[in-house]
């Protein structure tokens, strides 16, 4: 269990900077998760907490102690790859247990401790397999099982699932869900896959071009994502966006010359400004033409989802996806309604991308997420 | 191309890079310092009193001013680009037809690598008896017509006899590689071909032949360097004709050795060193430069 | 891929039965030849088939050219500079590719230059080194301090003079540099996680992993050291020294009496013998050690 600390890490290879200057904190025993698009910064930033990284500018600290200087062995993290690198000429207990090994940990208590963490990660009955007799799913056993067998104060996940099929990801996922809840060590999770970092984080970092976009519960990010990034990241189908202009006095922003109705408060401190208008799928309702408070549309593709179906909107040229829309009226090419209630619509800021509401919103919030300039 | 991951300390790479530095320092740059030094000065003969004497380029003009000499680089040249040439082009053909991957291709490709197991000098004595003038396998052309073959008499005869001893031993190389370069070939290429309706023989000419190309080129330098400056030239000359008859196949590198051990002429043997290593180092250039395009083209 | 071509197939399988007369023609010409008494060999024309005095041959030459001592050199000539040449290159090309200092460049080059001063062009100082390694260190002690040491270690006829000259290995360490080079850096991470230091992970993780090299190594470089010929003939005058190579020249025929070809080839069939095996048994290994020493 341990507090990490990062003040201002920035890394560059020679003239190129991968991370601008990151501060986050974690809590001791917090399952962190970092997400974001590939080229983010995302596995730099942990790959520096680990020690595989050198820090260009800035510090680390783990448990208040500054590692900017320690090796990887001497700052009390274990890893899991996304390709695992499991030792190939070793068998799983070798691979398991190579660590104790290395710090010279006697023979009897390597051997149980090894047992113990192979019922750990379920992998009794293959301790003696090499890792190329084994499965995608128990490979990733092996390598938790490697990472949790020297009781790290902080485990470092990389794209652990990325490899893994779709079915085996799920049920993974619930496995280190289950298994950081038994350890509680403090743990980074770095992965570009949404439904993952929704469903593991406490805490949830969404990371864009060596930028901390937003820090927050996962509900946080999802309702209230902080600039547009954030918003067109994370959800699926992504948000919708149309661009437009707050009309004077406050009160709607025009789509295709049809008002849609905003929050009065906002609307009146940013009239005039050029916004993108954001609103998620699942918030869009689709009418028959022609009802009140609806822009009328034309039904581009239907997607069957078999749960439910998303349905591709064009007002236009601007493509709105609607998704839980149960009803099976709207076929290909009818004209339709489409209503956005204003509840719903979030605003940024065209010109930087920031949440129009964000200032005052954050200002009332208890949340003490910090946030990157 | 770099490691990311790599160690930090700094007393462990000297201490592995140490062994190997150490032996190529005495074994091969303190020599080659040595032969740069005769090759500008006057030695005296193996460790005999006096000091060197700087003379310049003056042993070179020797050197060139010598017709030996010259008959040597021009054996050399007959030498080299003839072993060559017949090695890889039997070589070459072989690779093709165990290429096919006809039943029983296999058999045949175990035994066509065996000549590089033998070394030179063993190659060099078979082939003077299967060659030899009064026995073996050549000895009844002569009882059709006397000396009609006789390598001990005559010159040509004796470069017709290292060349064969060289191309043969060099057949089993030449092979290997032209075989690993073909089958590196893409298969889905090859259908993609017999798709477009090409025949085997087609197919040769027009898809392995310029795929191979790069491998032919290396494989090109790499046995010129080898029969101009290689110890399978020097094992070969040295159990069939040294040097003889008359010079007859007397070739750079046997020469070198021959007047440094045996002339005692360390100066003269030392310019021609220098010439030769010129020589490898234009060879290493050109392999190096095609080994740049090659992977270009990857 | 199903494709009929009868007439094709015949001249292929024609080209490759003359390949193999090409190759193995002279192997069966030294076997028969070792088989046959001095009356047969010298036969003109030659009798492709072999005779009854094998024995009789074989242990002529072993005694002529005293190939028991011989033999034994050339082996542990041989296994020593392939262990020697394995272990310098799995060392040398750990401290090229695991860390970074601009020297391992210099170093590099170094080694790759070696390629380009084959033996023949530098014979004698080398022959020199041989007879007195410590003369540059002589040399550059007096140069820089003015003492004279009297430290001399002569190399001639032993089995460090057979083994040390010959021993640097540029392809070797080409073939590890490429090894090391196609390992995934995050098997060095995973072990620098798990606590292991540069040694530890060269001992543990490397030399394990580089098992088919070493093996493949190992087949190319007993076959060259086997075969090492100008370097022993010049520097061992002992006959306690002398390699099977070397030995093979005393059985070359004398000119003025009729020529014993049947004892030199029973001896040639005896030194090329432990090579052809390892290239015959190993091929698979020989063949890859070959091919991914290519420069």
């Amino acid at each position: 269990m341990a507090e990490i600390n990062i003040r201002n890490v920035r890394k560059s290879y020679g003239r190129t900077q991968i991370l601008h200057g990151v501060d986050l904190d974690f809590k001791s025993g917090e399952f962190v998760v970092i997400l974001g698009p590939s080229g983010c910064g995302k596995s730099t930033l942990l790959r520096m907490i680990a020690g595989l990284e050198e820090i260009s500018a800035g510090e680390i600290s783990i448990d208040g102690t500054v590692v900017n200087n320690l090796e990887p062995r001497d700052r009390g993290c274990s890893m899991v790859f996304q390709n695992y690198a499991l030792y190939p000429h070793m068998n799983v207990a070798a691979n398991i247990g190579y660590a104790l090994k290395v710090a010279g940990v006697p023979r009897a208590e390597r051997d149980r401790r090894i047992s113990e963490t192979a019922r750990i990660v379920g992998l009794e009955e293959m301790l003696d397999r090499k890792p190329a007799q084994l499965s995608g799913g128990q490979r990733q056993r092996v390598a938790m099982g490697r990472a949790i067998i020297r009781e790290p104060k902080v485990f470092l996940f990389d794209e652990p699932l990325s490899n893994l099929d779709a079915k085996l990801r799920v049920q993974m996922r619930v496995e280190i869900r289950r298994l950081h809840k038994r350890l509680s060590a403090t743990s980074v999770f770095v992965t570009h896959d949404q439904v993952e970092a929704m469903t593991l984080a406490d805490k949830l970092i969404v990371m864009n071009k060596g930028h901390v976009e937003q820090v927050g519960t996962p509900l946080e990010i999802y309702h209230r994502p902080r600039t547009r990034f954030v918003g067109t990241f994370i959800g699926s189908p992504a948000m919708n966006f149309f661009d437009s202009t707050i009309a004077p006095g406050g009160k709607f922003v025009l789509l295709d010359g049809i008002q849609i109705a905003i929050d009065p408060v906002l609307g009146r401190d940013n009239a005039d400004n050029a916004v993108s208008a954001g609103i998620r799928p699942e918030h869009c309702r689709l009418v028959k033409a022609g009802t009140a408070n609806s822009v009328p549309a034309t039904v581009d593709f239907v997607e069957e989802l078999g749960s439910g179906r998303n349905v591709h909107v064009d007002i236009d040229g601007t493509i709105f996806a609607v998704s839980g829309d149960e009803s099976q009226l709207f076929k290909t090419g009818a004209t339709v309604g489409l209503q956005l209630p204003s509840e719903h619509i979030h605003l940024f800021s065209r010109d930087t991308g920031l949440r129009l509401d964000d200032a005052p919103a954050l200002k009332h919030t208890t949340n003490q997420s910090t946030v990157a300039a | 191309m770099n490691k990311r991951a790599v160690f930090k300390s700094w007393w462990l790479p000297i201490l592995f890079a140490l062994p190997q530095l150490l032996l190529i320092f005495f074994f091969f740059y303190w020599p080659a310092t040595s032969v740069l030094t005769w090759a500008f000065s006057l030695e005296p003969a193996f460790g005999g009193a006096g000091d060197r004497l700087f003379v310049g380029w003056d042993n070179f003009r020797d050197v060139f001013a010598d017709r030996e000499y010259w008959q040597s680089v021009a054996l050399s040249l007959v030498f080299a680009f003839t072993a060559t040439a017949l090695s890889m082009f039997i070589a070459f053909v072989l690779a093709i037809c165990v290429d096919r991957q006809l039943k029983g291709s296999g058999i045949f490709r175990f035994f066509y690598i065996w000549p590089y197991a033998i070394a030179a000098p063993a190659v060099g004595l078979a082939f003077r008896f299967i060659f030899a003038p009064e026995s073996g396998l050549i000895a009844i052309v002569n009882t059709w017509s006397p000396d009609l073959w006789n390598p001990a008499k005559f010159g040509s005869h004796a470069m017709i006899l290292v060349i064969i001893c060289f191309a043969w031993k060099w057949i089993g190389y030449n092979f290997i590689f032209m075989t690993a370069g073909l089958q590196s070939i893409p298969r889905s290429l090859i259908e993609a071909s017999s798709m477009d309706g090409s025949g085997p023989v087609r197919r040769a000419i027009d898809l392995q032949i310029p795929l191979l190309a790069p491998t032919l080129f290396f494989l090109l330098v790499l046995n010129l360097t080898e029969s101009f400056v290689g110890p399978d030239t020097y094992g070969i000359v040295d159990l069939t004709t040294e040097g003889g008859p008359n010079g007859a196949t007397n070739v750079m590198v046997y020469r070198i050795v021959s007047e440094a051990f045996q002339g005692l002429n360390y100066s003269g043997a030392a310019s021609q060193s220098l010439i030769l290593i010129g020589l490898i180092m234009v060879f290493t250039f050109i392999q190096f430069r095609f080994v740049e395009r090659r992977v270009h083209y990857k | 891929m199903i494709e009929r071509t009868p007439i094709l197939n015949m001249v292929t399988y024609f080209i490759m039965m003359f390949g193999l007369l090409l190759i193995l023609g002279p192997f069966w010409m030294i076997f028969t030849a070792s088989t046959q008494s001095l009356a047969q060999v010298n036969a003109v024309p030659f009798n492709l088939l072999p005779g009854t005095e094998f024995l009789h041959n074989l242990q002529a030459a072993w005694h002529r050219a005293n190939l028991g001592p011989a033999m034994l050199n050339s082996l542990i000539m041989a296994l020593l500079v392939m262990v020697g040449k394995i272990i310098l290159a799995s060392i040398s090309a750990f401290a090229i590719v695991y860390f970074r200092s601009p020297l391992r460049h210099v170093f590099f080059w170094l080694v790759f230059m070696t390629l380009m001063l084959p033996l023949e062009v530098r014979v004698v100082p080398t022959y020199n080194i041989a007879a007195d390694v410590f003369e540059p260190v002589r040399w550059l002690i007096q140069t820089l301090t003015g003492i004279e040491l009297s430290l001399q270690w002569n190399l001639l006829n032993s089995y460090s003079g057979l083994v040390l000259p010959v021993i640097a290995t540029a392809t070797g360490t080409f073939l590890y540099r490429q090894f090391y080079m196609t390992l995934p850096d995050e098997l060095t991470e995973a072990a620098k996680m798990d606590g292991a230091r540069p040694l530890r992970f060269f001992i543990d993780i490397l030399l394990p992993l580089s098992r088919t090299n070493m093996l493949a190594l190992a087949t190319i470089m007993f076959v060259y050291a086997w075969n090492q010929y100008l370097w022993p003939k010049l520097m061992t005058t002992e006959a306690d020294y002398q390699t099977a190579m070397v030995a093979m020249t005393t059985l070359v025929p004398n000119i003025n009496s009729l020529p014993e070809w049947n004892v030199s080839m029973a001896g040639a069939l005896i030194i090329m013998l432990p090579p052809l095996i390892i290239v015959a048994a190993l091929q698979r290994w020989f063949v890859r050690g070959l091919v991914s020493t290519e420069k």
